[in-house]
């Protein structure tokens, strides 16, 4: 089962990538993903700044659990056009 | 009422939208505002800019946006085309344009749509001069600007 994280902005350089497909036995919650990150990365993306988006929907940090096919965004604040 | 809001994924001409944009309506005024790829950023050229948006949200997030200014002010028309990708320098980033009986109404709209574009739509900036690549950061003067509207449902 595979989850996809997607990484907006500067979050894309600290992950090195734009997706990463995380590997989960089962739902996860936001702790529980960031544990899964290289450390630099959990810090940026817990960041109070940073929106998250599940499935295309904005969503607080706390009250869900993302799993298999789900697609789960990091956005830090944007900047403009 | 048109409403005719885009995402572009390619280079696109403003002066043939805009006559588009005009000739589809019956409007007293059409108040327009083209943002553009500068040339410089701290005093080093800019070799190229990209905009990065997420699909889920940044078109959707546009149009919410403009049935926001349509509550707001009495329009004809409103046109918003912001490109995403990697641009160059004079390229056209955002062409908003709004047309109204009375010039108030679109000369408003058009300078609320802006603000919102600039510090609220999903898009990421960054910068390519001969230092690289460089990721452009919210400023204090988007929060002010955005203030401005704080009266507007």
């Amino acid at each position: 089962m595979s989850l996809k994280l997607v990484f907006l902005g500067r979050l894309e350089d600290v992950a090195g990538h734009g997706e990463i497909a995380l590997d989960i036995a089962g739902p996860l919650t936001l702790s529980e993903i960031a544990e899964r990150l290289e450390p630099q990365l959990a810090v940026a993306i817990s960041a109070a700044n940073v929106r998250i988006a599940l499935n295309g929907s904005l969503v607080s940090p706390g009250g869900w659990t993302a799993g298999n096919g789900d697609e789960l965004a990091f956005l830090p604040p944007v900047s403009g056009g | 009422m048109i409403r005719d809001v885009r995402l572009a994924h390619a280079d696109f001409d403003p002066a043939h939208e805009m006559a588009h944009f005009t000739a589809r309506q019956d409007a007293g005024g059409v108040t327009s505002f083209l943002g553009k790829v500068r040339s410089e950023a701290s005093d080093n050229p800019v070799l190229a800019l990209e905009l990065r948006h997420y699909a889920p949200l940044t078109l959707p997030g546009m149009e919410e946006l403009a049935m926001r200014a349509e509550r707001n002010w009495k329009l004809t028309g409103l046109l918003i085309i912001h490109r995403e990708g990697v641009m160059e320098p004079g390229d056209p980033i955002v062409l908003v344009a709004c047309g109204a009986r009375h010039r108030r109404d679109a000369f408003e709209a058009s300078d609320f749509l802006m603000d919102h574009l600039k510090s609220e739509s999903w898009f990421w900036k960054r910068e390519k001069t001969a230092n690289g690549w460089r990721w452009i950061e919210p400023r204090a003067q988007d929060a002010d600007d955005l203030a401005r509207w704080a009266h507007i449902r």
